[in-house]
């Protein structure tokens, strides 16, 4: 999307924002167990770079994936159902909240090892390029990643090799509890231009405004331009993990979260809108999450006896662990 | 008959399958200088974008060949030092080998991983000299380590041609190994098959890689006195465990001799599988590095931990005194 469509835009914040909600009753509710991260906040992120992609780019997400699954056009029904790990789940259960995948739609997962998926990610638009597909990538990871020793070599990678991906860093001011000041020495942008690569900073609550930086550096990409960086400043509604539900964290001032949660970027794009269009597509989003929940719930949970089932493309059986 | 070296195999093996398919390609340090002499003459015969030199970035190119692998292309990175692959035991262990299954079978992760000169290779100290194969057949990622010029040429092959990651393993003392060799019969090597050098009737030797060539010798030695049967797995992931049991049935005595540190090495799981098969006639016995060796660098320290045939034909005599 080059040009602005502020219902499609909001339609997408909407969506991740109420998953994430429904998210969150399933795991008190026991239904999802494990946990999840939440995007809650962040969504204008995944919103805004998504809307600037191509339906062939790729993208991989973080253990805080839901919204880039969701945004790049994954079926929220699947998706549920892989966070409650049935067979009808994206990744038939296998993956669960910080492995949603969806290769059919250029979702190359989401990854739960911080800074990891960078290289993976810069390795695969360079081989589909190679094979001749003329497509970008975009890689988000958070503002812990950018002290991780592979991602800045994968700067350095996609830089020599003018590789187009596009490096979203979605700062939300914490690594897990580490604010950035305690862990990060220089700038975020600064990694990048250390390698030359141009860098932005933008308003990630803005979803407008992030879809406005992503499509003029991904244009420059499509033109030959190499990789490039975009720094997301956000804020994280809830907690790091849903175990912070039960455990509390000390390390945000209440009075810090209530700053940071006035500015909601499902408010800043719904306040673009007309009242009826806003209306119109919370109705279709509840709808489309109320199936969801109803399909994923429905579905069956796959068999113990099939658990290694995919562990090898080969089709090799393991040994089993018992006599 | 022509005389082919190990080194030369592993060349061959390469060549040919670049030619024989597209989208091989080689990816590592100095490869097109060819500082292992593994890539010698394959810059000129394919051209600097099928024989890419990386910078030493091995975290980022390893996961570049996971990105390139799941895009449709069959990476080939070789690694100078078997120590390396300590460093990029993450990006081969949970990514390139978890990405089946993490996503239920959306993805093949065809890379190989390719180590000349694993092992000590005299002089070369600490960090230069470990032997990490049984690190990879523990979590489950194929692990080959070709003991002969042929086997080495077609275990190269196949490892190409699999669906998901091999590990290569190239022994330093068996790379200056040459054959006489038909080479309009090398073919490529099951994955998976051992292979009995040597059939002997009073006692099973199992020994990987290098160590082949000193139990085949040692066999020799002891002719007059026992008939030593000598088998080489070829695979230590998957293992043959059927040719392995089948030849310790008949045998009923099995010596182990493995180039790892004893505690978790192969040579425990090794005679672990067997004794849970077959009823011995005598306690089997193992020849491997110390628990937790370093090399020492001085000469005389190196050669004294690493498993050797003085040792071997001990233990051979051992096991043959009783039953």
């Amino acid at each position: 999307m080059i040009r602005s469509d502020p219902v499609r835009l909001y339609r997408t914040v909407r969506l991740i924002r109420r998953f994430e909600e429904r998210a969150l009753d399933l795991v008190r509710s026991g239904a999802i167990v494990g946990g999840i991260h939440p995007y809650l906040g962040q969504e204008g992120i995944a919103a805004g770079v998504c809307a600037a992609l191509r339906d062939d780019d790729l993208v991989t997400g973080t253990h805080r994936g839901h919204g880039h699954v969701l945004a790049k056009g994954a079926d929220p029904a699947r998706m549920l159902a892989e966070l409650l790990g049935r067979v009808t789940g994206l990744n038939r259960g296998r993956g669960g909240s910080m492995h949603a995948a969806d290769f059919g739609i250029g979702v190359l997962g989401a990854n739960a090892i911080v800074g990891a998926a960078g290289a993976i990610l810069t390795g695969a638009v360079w081989a589909r390029r190679r094979r001749g597909d003329d497509l970008v990538g975009a890689t988000f990871f958070g503002d812990g990643a950018v002290n991780e020793g592979m991602l800045l070599e994968a700067f350095n990678l996609a830089a020599l090799w003018r590789v187009p991906v596009l490096f979203v860093c979605e700062n939300n001011g914490y690594a897990t509890t580490m604010p950035v000041d305690g862990a990060v020495a220089g700038t975020i942008p600064g990694r990048a231009e250390a390698f030359g690569m141009q860098a932005a900073v933008v308003d990630g609550q803005d979803p407008e405004a992030v879809r406005v930086a992503a499509a003029a550096a991904i244009a420059r990409m499509r033109a030959g331009g190499g990789p490039e960086l975009i720094e997301a400043r956000t804020y994280r509604f809830d907690a790091h993990h849903t175990f912070e539900h039960v455990v509390r964290l000390d390390y945000r001032a209440p009075e810090e979260v209530a700053v940071g949660r006035s500015r909601d970027p499902v408010e800043i794009a719904g306040g673009r809108l007309g009242d009826a269009d806003r209306a119109a597509v919370d109705a279709e989003v509840e709808a489309t999450l109320d199936a969801a929940v109803e399909f994923a719930l429905a579905s069956p949970e796959p068999e113990p006896a099939g658990a290694l089932e995919h562990l090898y493309a080969s089709g090799l059986v393991a040994r089993t662990g018992d006599a | 008959m022509p005389r082919l070296s190990y080194r030369k195999a592993l060349t061959r093996a390469l060549a040919d399958e670049m030619t024989r398919d597209e989208s091989v390609f080689l990816l590592g340090e100095d490869i097109r200088v060819a500082a292992s002499n593994v890539t010698a003459g394959l810059l000129k015969k394919f051209g600097p974008e099928r024989v890419i030199d990386t910078p030493l970035s091995e975290q980022a190119f390893t996961s570049f060949a996971t990105g390139a692998a799941l895009a449709g292309l069959r990476p080939v990175v070789e690694f100078q030092i078997p120590s390396l692959l300590f460093l990029v035991f993450e990006q081969i262990v949970n990514h390139a080998h978890k990405f089946p299954l993490m996503t239920g079978g959306q993805c093949e992760v065809p890379v190989t991983y390719l180590v000349p000169g694993s092992g000590s290779r005299t002089g070369w100290a600490g960090q230069h000299s470990d032997h990490p194969y049984g690190l990879f057949a523990h979590v489950g990622v194929t692990t080959v380590v070709p003991a002969t010029p042929a086997d080495a040429y077609g275990l190269l092959v196949s490892a190409i041609r699999h669906v998901d990651p091999v590990v290569v393993f190239a022994p330093a003392g068996a790379m200056d190994v040459r054959a006489d060799v038909d080479f309009a019969a090398l073919a490529p090597v099951p994955i998976g098959k051992g292979r009995v050098h040597r059939a002997g009737t009073d006692v099973t030797v199992v020994a990987v890689g290098h160590l082949v060539h000193d139990a085949l010798a040692v066999a020799d030695e002891l002719a007059g006195q026992a008939s030593v049967e000598v088998f080489d797995p070829r695979t230590l992931y998957p293992f043959d465990w059927d040719g392995l049991v089948e030849s310790v049935s008949r045998t009923g005595r099995l010596v182990v001799i493995d180039d790892s540190n004893r505690s978790c090495g192969i040579a425990g799981e090794i005679i672990a599988t067997v004794v849970e098969r077959v009823r011995l006639l005598a306690p089997p016995a193992r020849v491997t590095r110390p628990d937790g060796a370093v090399l020492p660098f001085a000469p005389a320290l190196d050669r004294a931990v690493q498993p050797g045939r003085e040792q071997l034909r001990t233990a051979i005599q051992l096991t043959l005194k009783e039953g």
